[in-house]
């Protein structure tokens, strides 16, 4: 993380192969070991209710991700790839099914297990970029750290945390914008800050939801730009769920949800 | 950290939970401002009761009162003289006072309470609440010749009190009795024979002119007192020969009287005086015979006695003990014991009042004896105040609990408001403890900020309560807090360091408290509900 530079690359890659794994594999494509994956998920279901009525939203999803690979999710609005972003960052639970980091299941855990896991080791971002209103900018970087240390210890490494912050924004281009509320941020800036508060606690995974949806083209490939330079840089396991093909196909590989299923 | 920094952010930029503040402050004030007051109110009445009443009173059950102070004042010192300081013997009667203003007689029934000058001061703050600064030290019942206590000019009047005053007024009756024939003492009633002479004042002068038949004493020593004469016994002193009395240059015996018999207020707020010290006035009180008989004799103030307790201002009157007693034909001429009716007894530590209280009736009758500590005779009224305190006290705190309402409210209000940043905390790894930590510590911090402006607006009215009443006063018309209702020049506060924090640490809680059932909804938030709310 020390070495990460600032990222301005705008250079397209070429198309990932669209890779659709099954339960089964049967569709030929690479099979991943849920056990040797970074993270993944067997056999998840998921439901939501309106009332009595009974709404499933994944019907049984198994997804593997490699550790320092791009993936991207796609799908059309309602086939549950947020549902699934959200079960892998272990911010719901699944009805069914499970979901595994290294190997080791996470979505059982307690409660403050799960707050510190998602802490930790996994870094968060929003379409709408979920920032605190009353908080700065770099207050906002600050704020996973402020969780996971106490008062004191905090405050004895505060210079130390704040210099991180620092460091983080300059990288995501933000430096001169330190002070500055969310409200007097632009779109893209704000999910620059976004950025910079998930990385923080330094993260292994990234877990994007629709990062560029609120954004104009140019910004969002801007956007899109540091979380790739990210994952090949600090080799950061990245998944990103979107809607638009043309930002899915620059990750490494994609894969289709339909209808709450990965499609065969 | 983040659970401060949020509670900071939201303290500073949430106005509205700030008016629900608003409310507390006011409560914790007023509270504050009705404690300081009622406290300064007990203790001031306390302190003017205790300087009436010694610590324990012994008091016999019968106005005849009991025989032989002397071996009374060994027993107790026998049964528990580890305790005492010093025992004082009174003699307490009704009795009715009348005096002179123009050509009008006015009479008040007074509580006559004859003491010893020597020991008086010894056994009760009493030479505390007169009004001649010698007097206070060491109490006389001869006439000062000035110099009474004018309270910065209040009471003016009392500049010229004294032999001065005496003199002159005693020259002006001389004077309407030479010239008009009008004296104003001689009234409706009967030209008085002359009075018994004291041992160095002989009387008669004003009193020959206008003392009515003096009763001669029926009481209970009359028989042997007659037998005494019969056998050529000096007769008691009262009974001496008459001499020419002349109140220019003598005075009757001296009398302390309470200041509100005889004062009043004129339109300028001045206090003045229908008799002054220096005057003459007539006490009627019964005799300690059975049955009891009037007797009267003429008295001359020579100090007024203000406790500042109305009560005791408007009703006491205090003579020379061994005068009541004679007049009240309660000396044995035999034996020259004399009755009384108490003992007035002061204690190394007042607070072993209730051990002594109790020691002392084990061993004396109470057919007879009539023991009580200062505080059993106050019960009453010290209980009042202190059940008024009380009741205060819960109805204000119910104002602060009102508040707690309105916080509980705004609460509900700001973690609706709040649900998105809830659900980003909680993405972000805060526990569900952190996230109720946060409103707790919010709804801290608004107690906090209240209880504190509360404390510091109340401390601010406690200290200048006099001119807020005066502020109030002026706005309003008429006065709030008036001297002659309550006794007091000024409103006396106390401001009590464990009320002010108990107070403080309620409003707290009560803000506290408020904020736990939002705070417990916003920890049970479902983080992508969170999220997704809009």
């Amino acid at each position: 993380m020390n070495t990460l530079p600032k990222i301005e690359s705008t250079e397209r890659r070429p198309s990932p192969r669209l890779q659709l794994i099954a339960r089964d594999g049967s569709d030929g494509a690479e099979r991943i070991d849920p056990k040797t994956a970074h993270i993944s998920a067997v056999g998840l279901e998921k439901n939501y209710y309106k009332g009595s009525i009974k709404i499933p939203v994944l019907r049984g999803v198994d997804l593997a991700v490699r550790e320092g690979e791009f993936l991207a999710i796609i799908g059309s609005s309602g086939s549950g790839k947020s549902t699934l972003l959200h079960l892998l960052g272990t911010l719901d639970q699944p009805d069914k099914g499970e979901v595994m980091l290294h190997g080791q299941r996470i979505d059982d855990l307690p409660a403050r297990k799960r707050d510190g896991l998602r802490n930790s080791q996994l870094g968060l971002i929003f379409q709408f970029y979920h920032l605190l209103p009353e908080m700065s900018a770099f207050e906002n970087v600050l704020s996973p750290r402020m969780i996971s240390d106490g008062v004191w210890k905090y405050w004895s490494r505060r210079r130390e945390h704040e210099a991180e912050a620092k460091r983080l924004l300059e990288i995501v281009g933000l430096g001169h914008r330190l002070k500055h509320k969310p409200r007097e941020l632009s779109g893209g800036e704000m999910q620059r800050a976004a950025i910079a508060r998930a990385l923080i606690n330094g993260p292994r995974i990234l877990l994007a939801d629709e990062p560029t949806g609120n954004l104009d083209r140019t910004t969002g490939q801007e956007i899109l730009n540091i979380l790739r330079g990210l994952n090949e840089r600090e080799k950061l396991t990245t998944v990103m769920v979107t809607h638009d093909l043309a930002i899915a196909e620059q990750a490494d590989r994609i894969v289709r949800l339909v209808e709450g299923r990965v499609e065969t | 950290m983040y659970v401060l920094l949020l509670c900071r952010k939201y303290l500073t930029t949430r106005y509205i939970a700030l008016a629900s503040v608003v409310s507390v402050m006011l409560g914790v004030a007023t509270m504050i401002v009705v404690n300081g007051v009622m406290k300064g109110f007990s203790v001031e009445m306390q302190a003017r009761i205790h300087g009436v009443l010694s610590d324990v009173v012994f008091e016999s059950q019968s106005l005849e009162g009991f025989m032989d102070a002397q071996w009374h004042m060994k027993e107790i010192n026998k049964v528990c003289g580890e305790y005492i300081e010093g025992i004082t013997p009174t003699v307490v009667v009704p009795a009715m006072l009348s005096y002179k203003v123009q050509r009008q007689w006015i009479t008040q029934p007074v509580q006559l309470i004859g003491i010893d000058e020597r020991t008086q001061g010894k056994a009760s703050d009493f030479s505390g609440f007169l009004q001649h600064p010698e007097n206070r030290k060491q109490l006389s019942f001869d006439l000062r010749e000035g110099g009474y206590d004018t309270q910065n000019g209040k009471r003016a009047s009392l500049a010229d009190a004294g032999w001065q005053y005496r003199r002159e007024m005693a020259a002006l009756r001389k004077y309407d009795r030479e010239t008009l024939d009008d004296d104003p003492l001689k009234g409706g009633v009967q030209p008085p024979a002359p009075l018994p002479p004291q041992a160095s004042q002989p009387p008669a002068g004003l009193a020959a002119a206008a003392q009515p038949q003096q009763p001669k004493p029926v009481d209970i020593f009359s028989q042997a007192q007659q037998q005494a004469a019969a056998k050529g016994q000096a007769p008691p002193p009262f009974a001496a020969a008459q001499n020419v009395f002349d109140a220019g240059k003598q005075q009757h015996t001296g009398l302390v009287l309470g200041i509100a018999l005889s004062s009043f207020q004129d339109r300028a707020g001045d206090e003045q005086f229908l008799a002054m010290p220096g005057d003459d006035v007539r006490l009627t009180f019964p005799t300690a015979g059975t049955p009891p008989r009037p007797i009267d004799d003429l008295f001359t103030i020579v100090d007024f006695y203000e406790c500042k307790m109305s009560e005791y201002d408007s009703q006491f009157v205090f003579v020379p003990i061994q005068k009541l007693q004679q007049l009240r034909g309660m000396i044995d001429p035999q034996t020259g014991n004399a009755r009384i009716t108490a003992l007035q007894i002061k204690l190394k530590n007042e607070a072993d009042g209730n051990i002594v209280r109790d020691k002392l009736k084990a061993v004396f009758h109470p057919q007879l004896y009539r023991i009580a500590t200062w505080r059993d005779k106050q019960g009453p009224l010290l209980s009042a105040v202190e059940m008024e305190t009380a009741i205060l006290n819960v109805l204000l705190f119910l104002i602060i609990a009102v508040a707690g309402f309105g916080i509980l409210a705004i609460f509900f209000m700001i973690v609706v408001e709040k649900t998105k940043d809830i659900g980003i905390l909680k993405s972000l790894g805060a526990s569900a403890r952190g996230v109720m930590g946060i409103f707790l510590g919010y709804g801290l911090a608004l107690g906090a900020v209240g209880a504190g402006g509360g404390f510091v607006v109340g401390m601010a009215l406690v200290h200048y309560i006099n001119e807020v009443a005066d502020f109030l006063g002026w706005v309003s018309g008429t006065k709030v807090f008036d001297p002659n209702i309550y006794y007091f020049y000024k409103i006396p506060t106390i401001v009590d360091p464990f009320t002010v924090g108990w107070i403080v640490l309620g409003a707290l809680a009560i803000s506290v408290g408020a904020s736990v059932f939002p705070a417990i909804r916003a920890a049970r938030m479902h983080p992508v509900e969170a999220l997704r709310y809009d």
